[in-house]
């Protein structure tokens, strides 16, 4: 690590030097990224730089809470936010066919909350239990997960319940939920696979036909998977050069600074740059399970391998979307896409990970 | 059962963690190479198919209209030429609501009721992305007023367009035509032709006349901007051009000045004059009257003004030189008369008793001659210059149909003449085979008596007539009559003559020929049929005037001009060239209901000739006033 990096770690506190390296390059690519998709708009770059500035900020603050103070704010998180969920479900305001948004004068997504209060609460509930951690304790871990996830699904926004579900699966599976009840669940799963179908609403499923054949509607909802992987495609081995992919700056690719920014950034970067990019990705992911596995906490071992595996899977999620192997679905791209709630979530949970990291005293609460 | 120690579970979740994480890890690792996966197909597998996609989507193909080729007359005068004009145009699939903007811009600039009419008629038969014009021509207030109100009116346009002017009008309409939009039919016949790309960007085609059978050649190529153009179809720049080739321009054996006078000889008349170069076939004149103004067409003609001319009793729309189709009448005798030399039949000396009237052996049903009484005797050259009914009678019945035929078919009498204008009649040249095919009928003797003298079955357009009596002016070169005398390549500039075309020399004894020419010069003299229409001229002339009729007489009956309808009356026929000793113009001049070729027809050939050959401008037209003779 060079010598500056020992100095700037020095004197913003609790920072892991090895993900802060991973975020910040991240960060660049993120940025260049934005500036090509943008066309240059200075607006939207000074726009993002001022997210990652905030994100990054609020990032440092987080690592220097120690991860027992944090596991407290896990319940009244968890309540605040299943609360403002039934809020949502009885007050919400319908936008685009779906109750998602709260005014609090501001409008406001809860399940956003939910995305870092589920992993704390139940991380917190499991560190309670440490060392006699039983099938109970998994039955209401569980439970817990359940009323937020169906709470969410019901809104309805499909992809964000299962991003959230995930998150706590992940937990669950980490605190050691036992293998049987993980091949009975996915058995169950598979078999209630016809019945979700059946549940799923109309956009949802035309979502899942067009990935199917995206050439079945190509001027309504096949249009974004279409473009998106001729950009991806035309890219090449070693891509069109940055600011010069023609399926980007002529407009072709949809929302390409916010969830098809992985279209842009394959047609520019070709598919070596996909390779880096998903390194980088899994550089991370490396570095949390490390921290993971060193944490001396079971609340930290938790925190910091589900946020990492978490931070993955959003990613696995919005390039599968945007290459066309998923359903399109309203994930961004994390630490890519441009957008200041999402970089905030994901930048709190890098500074919880590294929360982790640095913070190597037993704190038992 | 006894409860583990807490140290001792807390050893055993740690390892259980660790294994966790190796899980974990192994499942990142797979979610990574799917990634991957996906990337290496896309972008290494298809990449070739991806590119070509992203090309298609940025790259568009804008087609740039050539410039069509000039018409000019024969001392290069322009006929048919271009201009640029502003036009509205409104696109369907882009306006919101048709009528509304249709009163918004009837409130911006006057909209007549024809060019709504034509717009309501255009809009049916296009596509719905397509653009229709409404209004062509737009003035300078006009395109003004429009600019400014651009934004309140999607999917209306105002654009520069290439327009097609006839400055001739009505007078070249049935040798110029005119240009029209393409329609699906002129669309499904490009596409069987393989050209629709070279329409592309263009929105016209030649639709009759010259515009119609040159146009290949008038056309041009279509050239393309290679452009970059974004999602919304916008263009960002052009990338490359192939620049398109004009059209060729075309020169005329026609002269504007004497095809003026053609059209002027005729003063109230309808019906077709055709004037021939004999030596070249080149086509000095062409006259169908009445005639229309070409430049309704050219971007539209609206359905009221079409229908006018459609249903009109006088049929302006028919070229009458090329389709219009009557029976020859005595036209045919000089051509019977050589028939009958070079046959063997008739010595130029041999002359007739004519009675009057003519019956074929055992039957007492008389053919009559036109002149009550008869001609007294009859040799050749006054059958032909009087006209003589019966000489010709007779030598029909001699010759016979089938000889009759044959002999008359070498003068291209019931065959396409070949000129260079679309549409033509064959007209019909009737025999035994023809009778049988179409009427499933034999021959009667009787129908053999009336061919002699141009009627029964027989049909000849205008054309044919001047045709033939070009043969007789060159010594039977066989010549096709063409419009176009010369193409000027756009590049180079440089004119190229177009092949004379001959389809065969016939050969005929001079002295017979010197025979009929004769009788056709002794027409056109004291005792003749058309000495009136040549008195005083400069030149020699060679005639035959004709008569067609347009209603049966019943036997015993007498033709009575005075008792019947004008549309009833006679059709007026006359052919002739000159100057004898070297011909130099052959013509057939054809007048509807003008009742005497010697009266009606004869004098407006003469005014042609007098034109052609000595530069005289006719004076005022007084047909019909000299005494009829036939």
């Amino acid at each position: 690590m060079p010598q500056n990096s020992h100095w700037i770690l020095r004197r913003l506190g609790h920072l892991d030097g090895i993900l802060l390296t991973l975020v910040v390059v991240l960060l660049g690519v993120s940025l260049a990224m934005v500036a090509s998709a943008s066309g240059q708009s200075p607006a939207r770059i000074s726009g993002h730089l001022i997210n990652i500035g905030l994100a990054l900020s609020v990032m440092v603050v987080m690592a220097n809470v120690p991860p027992h103070i944090l596991s407290k704010v896990g319940p009244p998180l968890y309540v605040a936010g299943v609360t403002l969920l039934i809020g949502v479900a009885l007050f919400g305001e319908i936008r685009n066919g779906a109750r998602r948004w709260l005014n609090l004068g501001f409008a406001f997504q809860p399940s956003e909350l939910l995305k870092l209060a589920l992993p704390l609460m139940l991380a917190w509930y499991f560190q309670r239990n440490e060392g006699g951690l039983r099938g109970k304790h998994f039955w209401v871990g569980g439970a817990l997960l359940l009323v937020p996830f169906l709470l969410i699904l019901r809104q309805p926004d499909l992809g964000t319940a299962l991003m959230i579900g995930a998150s706590g699966f992940y937990l669950l599976f980490f605190a050691g939920l036992s293998w049987k009840v993980i091949a009975g669940g996915g058995a169950l799963a598979g078999a209630s696979l016809p019945l979700v179908w059946i549940l799923m609403h109309d956009y949802q499923q035309r979502r899942v036909l067009t990935l199917l054949d995206p050439t079945s509607d190509p001027l309504g909802d096949g249009y974004h998977i279409i473009q998106s992987t001729i950009a991806i495609g035309s890219g090449g081995l070693f891509g069109k050069g940055w600011m010069q992919g023609t399926q980007n700056q002529l407009d072709f690719v949809p929302e390409r600074t916010t969830d098809f920014i992985y279209a842009v950034f394959g047609e520019e970067f070709g598919y070596v740059g996909t390779i880096l990019l998903v390194g980088l990705y899994l550089a991370i992911v490396a570095r949390g399970l490390v921290i993971a596995a060193r944490a001396p906490t079971l609340f930290g071992r938790l925190m910091a391998a589900t946020l990492s595996l978490n931070l993955f899977t959003y990613a696995f999620v919005n390039m599968g979307m945007v290459s066309g192997i998923l359903p399109v679905v309203g994930v961004p791209l994390p630490l890519m896409s441009y957008g200041g709630t999402a970089f905030i979530t994901l930048l709190l949970g890098v500074g919880i990970i590294m929360s982790v990291a640095t913070h190597r005293q037993l704190n038992k609460t | 059962m006894r409860r583990p120690t807490p140290l001792k579970n807390l050893d055993r979740e740690l390892a259980g963690f660790h294994g966790r994480l190796k899980v974990g890890a192994v499942f990142v690792a797979i979610l990574a190479t799917l990634l991957l996966a996906r990337g290496f197909y896309l972008q290494i597998t298809q990449h070739d198919y991806y590119t070509g996609r992203a090309e298609s989507n940025r790259i568009s193909q804008v087609p740039i209209a050539p410039n069509r080729g000039l018409i000019l007359d024969s001392k290069g005068r322009v006929l048919a030429e271009n201009y640029s004009a502003y036009t509205l145009e409104v696109t369907r699939g882009h306006i919101g609501n048709l009528e509304t903007t249709l009163t918004k811009v009837g409130k911006l600039i006057e909209i007549t009721p024809g060019q709504l009419r034509r717009f309501r008629r255009l809009l049916a038969e296009s596509h719905e992305f397509e653009t229709v014009p409404l209004k062509s021509k737009l003035s300078d207030e006009e395109v003004a007023i429009l600019a400014a109100n651009r934004y309140r009116l999607p999917g209306i346009e105002v654009k520069a367009r290439l327009f097609r002017n006839y400055q001739a009008g009505h007078g070249m309409a049935h040798v110029v035509g005119f240009i029209g939009r393409i329609n699906d039919r002129d669309l499904k016949r490009l596409r069987e032709a393989g050209r629709e790309e070279n329409y592309q960007g263009g929105a016209h085609i030649g639709k009759t006349g010259l515009e119609q059978s040159y146009e290949t050649l008038l056309h041009g190529r279509t050239g393309f901007d290679q452009m970059e153009t974004d999602s919304s179809g916008r263009a960002v720049r052009v990338l490359s051009r192939i620049p398109p080739v004009p059209g060729k321009d075309l020169r005329l054996y026609l002269d504007r000045d004497l095809q003026e006078v053609a059209e002027h000889v005729f003063g109230e008349y309808l019906g077709g004059l055709v004037a021939l170069d004999p030596n070249t076939g080149g086509v000095l004149a062409l006259v169908s009257k009445p005639g229309f103004d070409p430049n309704l067409f050219v971007d539209g003609i609206d359905p009221e003004t079409w229908k006018s001319l459609n249903e009109s009793p006088d049929r302006p729309m028919v070229n009458r030189v090329l389709r219009g189709i009557y029976p020859p009448g005595s036209t045919i005798k000089p051509f019977m008369a050589l028939a009958g030399l070079e046959l063997g039949l008739r010595k130029p000396s041999d002359a007739i008793n004519d009675p009057g009237y003519y019956s074929l052996p055992r039957s007492s049903h008389q053919y009559r001659d036109w002149k009550k009484g008869g001609h007294g005797v009859v040799d050749l050259s006054k059958s032909i210059a009087q006209s003589c009914d019966v000489y010709y009678y007779r030598l029909a019945v001699d010759m016979g149909i089938d000889r009759m035929h044959d002999y008359l078919a070498q003068f291209g009498l019931g065959e396409k003449s070949g000129i260079d204008l679309d549409g033509e009649s064959a007209g019909l040249l009737p025999s035994r085979e023809w009778k049988q095919r179409r009427f499933k009928q034999p021959w009667y003797p009787g129908e053999t008596v009336i061919a002699g003298i141009g009627q029964g079955f027989h049909l000849t357009t205008p054309l044919q007539l001047a045709v033939a009596t070009a043969m007789i002016a060159n010594g039977g070169k066989r010549i096709e009559p063409r419009l176009v005398q010369s193409v000027r390549d756009p590049l180079t500039r440089a004119w190229q003559a177009q092949p004379v075309a001959t389809r065969k020399q016939l050969a005929i004894d001079p002295d017979n020929l010197a025979a009929v020419r004769a009788g056709m010069m002794a027409v056109m003299q004291p005792g003749g049929t058309a000495s009136r229409a040549a008195a005083g001229a400069a030149y020699t002339i060679a005639g035959k005037t004709g008569t067609a009729q347009v209603v049966g007489i019943k036997q015993g009956a007498r033709y009575d001009a005075g008792s019947l309808a004008r549309k009833h009356r006679d059709h007026a026929l006359f052919i002739a060239y000159a100057p004898v000793e070297n011909p130099t113009i052959a013509i057939a001049v054809m007048v509807e209901n003008g009742e005497h070729g010697g009266s009606t027809a004869a004098p407006m050939a003469r005014a042609v000739m007098d034109y052609y050959l000595t530069g005289k401008r006719p004076g005022n037209m007084n047909l019909g006033a000299i005494d009829a003779t036939e």
